[in-house]
């Protein structure tokens, strides 16, 4: 018999498609898991932004894990209440994206500067500066804004938060 | 009209409406101004078309004649449509797509920033998670609308051009009928007028700060709730439909 945490712990082997370096469970996209009986289980998920084209992928990740592991029938279901945040990230997936080079979120949705505009500075992943100016609030994926460094003149990603 | 029938079709107009904007902003993918802006405006779609994508999903749901989500948006004609005609427009120059945009935004974000306490949970999530994503389009269309009314004399006239020439179809956003009246009653659809001072007043302050002049004594067009459309949604629907319907059992 399967418990939640054998399944959370299967379902972390499975990389986010498009950061790789991060599992979907440390990315926080898996809300509940529910088993109906030996052979059936249900997961709850959600999407981090409505129209990401990585959720159908990481939809056919998670039916493919639970089939080879034993499940007959995997149903998967989305939810959109309550709505994805960064807040979700863990403290070790942020550092994780640090070192791939994409800056995670500074700020947290409850101190509400992201919705004013005002963001702060943002530390380049490569050299570490607080010198950093955003180029666009959309970035190679819905979930990035792009930024670039007045020190070392890189370009990077910033984890946009929402 | 029964609940459920206005149901559908509120959820329907709210699909609808995200769904062909999504793909007047898709135009631009590939063609932007330049790089940013091409990944900006290709984003935005993508989380419109998200938004369309969980809409219309509850709306085959609420209908219960088994339909999908892709039956909805590839099968059906243009009388059957009720999305806004604002977003059918061309999208003319980048100017035009980006005032529009500014338009749609802040009717957007107000809207859906009601909708969220919705007596209709699933209504009321999708609205909560819209709210995030046309919090960062509004932000976006807006700082560029300012920089157009304040940059050269051609950006100016072409965002004052495009203003004229969208500005007509802004006024249907606000227009409610018997399906409104029925869900506002049991709480679950947002009602329209009260939206509508404070739309004005942000708008009206946007384009002060461009410098620009809202068109006086246009009529306001109207249709869309009727299924009513111009010639333009034909075009879109043909461009996007043509291969679901030439080949409707292809699998992706």
């Amino acid at each position: 018999m399967q418990t939640k945490e054998n399944i959370y712990s299967l379902l972390s082997e499975i990389p986010d498609p498009e950061i790789p370096v991060i599992s979907i469970v440390e990315l926080g996209v898996i809300r509940d898991v529910k088993f109906a009986d030996d052979k059936t289980i249900e997961i709850t998920i959600t999407p981090t932004y409505s129209g990401c084209p990585a959720m159908k992928q990481m939809e056919d990740d998670v039916r493919k894990k639970l089939l080879v592991n034993g499940f007959e029938t995997v149903k998967i279901k989305t939810v959109y209440n309550p709505a994805w945040t960064t807040d979700w990230l863990s403290q070790e997936a942020k550092l994780k994206l640090q070192k791939y080079g994409i800056a995670p979120p500074e700020e947290s949705t409850s101190d509400k500067s992201f919705l004013t505009g005002k963001t702060k500075n943002i530390t380049c992943p490569r050299c570490k500066s607080t010198k950093t100016h955003l180029v666009s609030q959309f970035g190679s994926t819905a979930c990035k804004a792009l930024y670039k460094c007045d020190e070392c003149l890189e370009a990077f990603d910033y984890f946009k938060c929402i | 009209m029964t609940s459920q029938e206005a149901l559908v079709n509120y959820t329907l107009r709210l699909g609808d409406t995200s769904l062909i904007l999504a793909q007047r902003l898709s135009e631009w993918t590939g063609h932007g101004p330049f790089l940013e802006e091409d990944l900006a405006l290709t984003n935005i779609a993508l989380d419109i078309f998200g938004r369309a994508k969980a809409l219309l999903e509850y709306a085959a749901k609420v209908e219960g004649k088994g339909r999908t989500e892709d039956d909805i948006a590839f099968f059906r004609s243009d009388r059957e449509y009720f999305n806004a005609l604002i977003t059918e427009q061309p999208n003319g120059d980048y100017a035009k797509t980006i005032i529009r945009q500014a338009l749609i935004d802040c009717f957007d974000l107000a809207f859906y920033t009601e909708l969220a306490k919705s007596k209709d949970e699933t209504l009321a999530g999708i609205a909560a998670k819209s709210i995030k994503e046309i919090t960062y389009h509004k932000r976006h269309s807006f700082s560029w609308v300012n920089r157009f009314g304040n940059g050269t004399e051609e950006s100016f006239n072409r965002l004052q051009k495009g203003l004229n020439e969208i500005w007509p179809f802004a006024g249907e956003l606000f227009e409610m009928n018997e399906v409104d009246a029925l869900l506002i009653k049991e709480g679950v659809a947002v009602d329209l007028s009260t939206l509508k001072a404070n739309w004005e007043k942000e708008i009206n302050q946007l384009l002060a700060k461009a410098n620009l002049v809202a068109p006086e004594g246009t009529y306001v067009q109207t249709g869309s709730r009727k299924g009513l459309h111009g010639e333009h949604l034909s075009y879109i629907l043909a461009e996007m439909q043509s291969l679901p319907r030439m080949h409707p059992t292809a699998k992706w």
